[in-house]
């Protein structure tokens, strides 16, 4: 086994605010294999995007780092100074695609001009050079050459996602991050997107790519490995079959029954609900986050927290019912 | 029958000197029955909320009609308005944006009685707290509490306990639950069928979901630019759809069980 193109470990970190700390990544490990789709899966507030900003080791306040390590491509991140970062891995390692990429971009300038900006904070390179790049990207990609002349607002939402993913990839990263880029497309432009950054990997200008979304349908069809998140901690990870077809967390069940899809399985099953919603961060209940809404709920889940056990077959999952530690 | 719409067209004019025309819904015919849910769906641009908003006498048709107990509300004003309003009542999408942010949960639920004949105030209470508890929130917590201090599901929730009050014969339902959270969206589409089996409430869900659509109604009506394209039993328009466009959607609608070919 290679190394993995990205390692965090033992990632704490928290929003300080007046009333206290919001724990919004509270001792989380996490790995992207080389080669591989990973889905980071959970509800809007349970931290997921807290965690990837913190595993691009963009942490500015209110958010402070508490304790952690991540490597990334041999790199040691956390060490780094934020100037460092911004040269020498973002854009360069890694390129991060926020959910609001969609409306953030600046409107008064045309695509070019917005690729040479993000070019030259790497490297020095000269019009020509940086025109000739993105129109072979843009080819290779079967996106239409022209649009790199056009401003923002000429390209249809889903046009608009998949040049921002290509012209953020124009320095091939290793990994592509992308959170939810898909929720404000409709579902054929949502496939074409999808498809354009599988074709990425194959043609190898990405290794792997960070999927971070709520949809588990979207995960379904691109992911290999998926991480379950709830209230700032991971609770169930594992390779993507086994965690859509048979999962153990009592909350990942909860979400693949949350999940309507037109198919005679999600029919047959009928509306299955969950009591209660995801807990403020600011007061995490004692014992297992998720027992107050868990129906398996036992006397030690109120008391002790499950820890994050590995179960075999790259699997992991925590929660007592699948630790046979908590049977005596 | 509960509601027919007729030949129902709306065409925006947009632009000040080029009078540009957009035709957002093009002669839509529709019934729905009684304690039925159906629903409604399209993609972003189809008409379906256009559609919904002249459903709730929200907005004046172009041309055609709504008809409701044998009349055309098309044309109501005052009175019988509101009489219409308590008949067929609409819940929004945006849990944040559908309540005075000033009032407390209380004053929000006794504004249904203002659509009503004159109520007792002790029956008004009754009728709060009963309410209240059939969408699962305790009256005693929430009933002084602001917006702003509830969860988008518990918003939602007083969207519908405000249905319950009123028992409406028809509720239309613009995207109850696409801001809500995974897991707390399926406990308010599970409140909108209880509503159905208790009240024997229509439904009309109007969705770009179509899982929402095919797991819970009776029928289902395919909107796309402006025109219904195709309808009838959900597992029939699914498992067989005849239109191009309803083929393409259930083509390119991520499913959990079954990959894409080629992914």
């Amino acid at each position: 086994m290679s190394e993995p193109l990205l390692l965090g470990l033992n990632l704490r970190a928290a929003y300080r605010i007046r009333l206290g700390e919001i724990r919004a990544v509270d001792g989380v490990d996490f790995e992207v294999p080389r080669g591989a789709v990973v889905g980071l899966a959970g509800e809007s507030g349970c931290g997921k995007s807290t965690l990837v900003n913190v595993l691009l080791a963009n942490v500015r306040p209110p958010l402070m780092l508490k304790s952690g390590k991540i490597l990334l491509d041999g790199l040691e991140l956390l060490g780094m100074a934020r100037e460092e970062v911004r040269k020498k891995v973002w854009g360069v390692k890694v390129s991060y695609v926020p959910q609001s990429a969609l409306n953030a971009i600046n409107p008064t300038k045309r695509i070019i001009e917005l690729v040479k900006d993000a070019i030259r904070q790497h490297k020095p390179a000269t019009d020509e050079e940086i025109i000739s790049l993105c129109k072979k990207r843009f080819e290779e990609l079967n996106l239409p050459v022209d649009s790199v002349y056009k401003y923002p607002h000429e390209l249809s939402g889903g046009m608009r996602q998949r040049v921002i993913i290509a012209i953020s990839t124009l320095l091939n990263p290793r990994l592509l991050v992308v959170d939810e880029p898909t929720s404000a497309l409709d579902v054929s432009t949502q496939k074409q997107v999808l498809r354009m950054m599988l074709d990425m990997k194959k043609d190898r200008i990405i290794d792997s790519i960070l999927f971070v979304t709520h949809e588990l349908p979207v995960l379904r069809q691109v992911a290999t490995h998926v991480y379950v998140m709830y209230a700032g901690k991971i609770v169930e990870y594992g390779p993507a079959d086994s965690i859509f077809f048979s999962p153990m967390h009592p909350y990942t069940k909860a979400l693949m029954y949350s999940v309507m899809t037109p198919e005679p399985e999600s029919r047959a099953r009928g509306l299955v609900t969950i009591p209660g919603e995801p807990p403020s961060l600011l007061m995490p209940p004692q014992g297992c986050r998720f027992h107050p809404r868990c129906p398996y709920a036992m006397d030690v889940c109120r008391v002790r927290e499950p820890k994050l056990l590995s179960m075999g077959e790259g699997r992991g999952v925590a929660c007592f019912l699948h630790h046979s530690e908590a049977v005596n | 029958m509960v509601l027919e719409v007729k030949n129902v067209s709306k065409v925006f004019t947009v632009g000040l000197f080029s009078r540009h025309k957009i035709e957002a819904v093009k002669d839509v015919s529709m019934r729905v029955e009684k304690g039925e849910i159906v629903s409604l769906v399209g993609e972003s641009g189809s008409g379906k909320t256009t559609l919904c908003r002249i459903i709730l006498r929200l907005l004046e048709p172009t041309s055609g009609s709504i008809i409701y107990d044998g009349i055309d509300v098309t044309k109501l004003r005052g009175k019988k308005l509101k009489w219409y309003w308590r008949k067929v009542h609409g819940v929004f999408q945006d849990p944040y944006a559908a309540f005075h942010p000033f009032y407390r949960v209380e004053n929000i639920l006794y504004q249904a009685f203002n659509l009503m004949p004159k109520v007792e105030e002790g029956e008004k209470k009754r009728r709060v707290h009963e309410a209240l508890k059939s969408v699962g929130l305790n009256p005693d917590e929430v009933l002084g509490k602001f917006p702003h201090e509830l969860s988008g599901g518990m918003r939602q929730r007083i969207a519908i306990a405000r249905c319950f009050i009123l028992n409406p014969e028809l509720i239309v339902a613009d995207e109850p639950v696409s801001m809500l959270d995974a897991s707390t969206r399926i406990g308010i589409i599970k409140l909108f069928s209880d509503m159905r089996d208790r009240l024997d409430s229509s439904v009309i869900f109007v969705t770009h979901d179509l899982g929402l659509a095919y797991v819970v109604s009776d029928r289902v009506l395919i909107m796309y630019k402006g025109v219904i394209v195709e309808e009838g039993n959900p597992v029939e328009v699914m498992e067989y759809p005849s239109h191009p466009y309803t083929k393409r959607l259930r083509e390119d609608v991520p499913l959990l069980y079954r990959k894409w070919e080629g992914f």
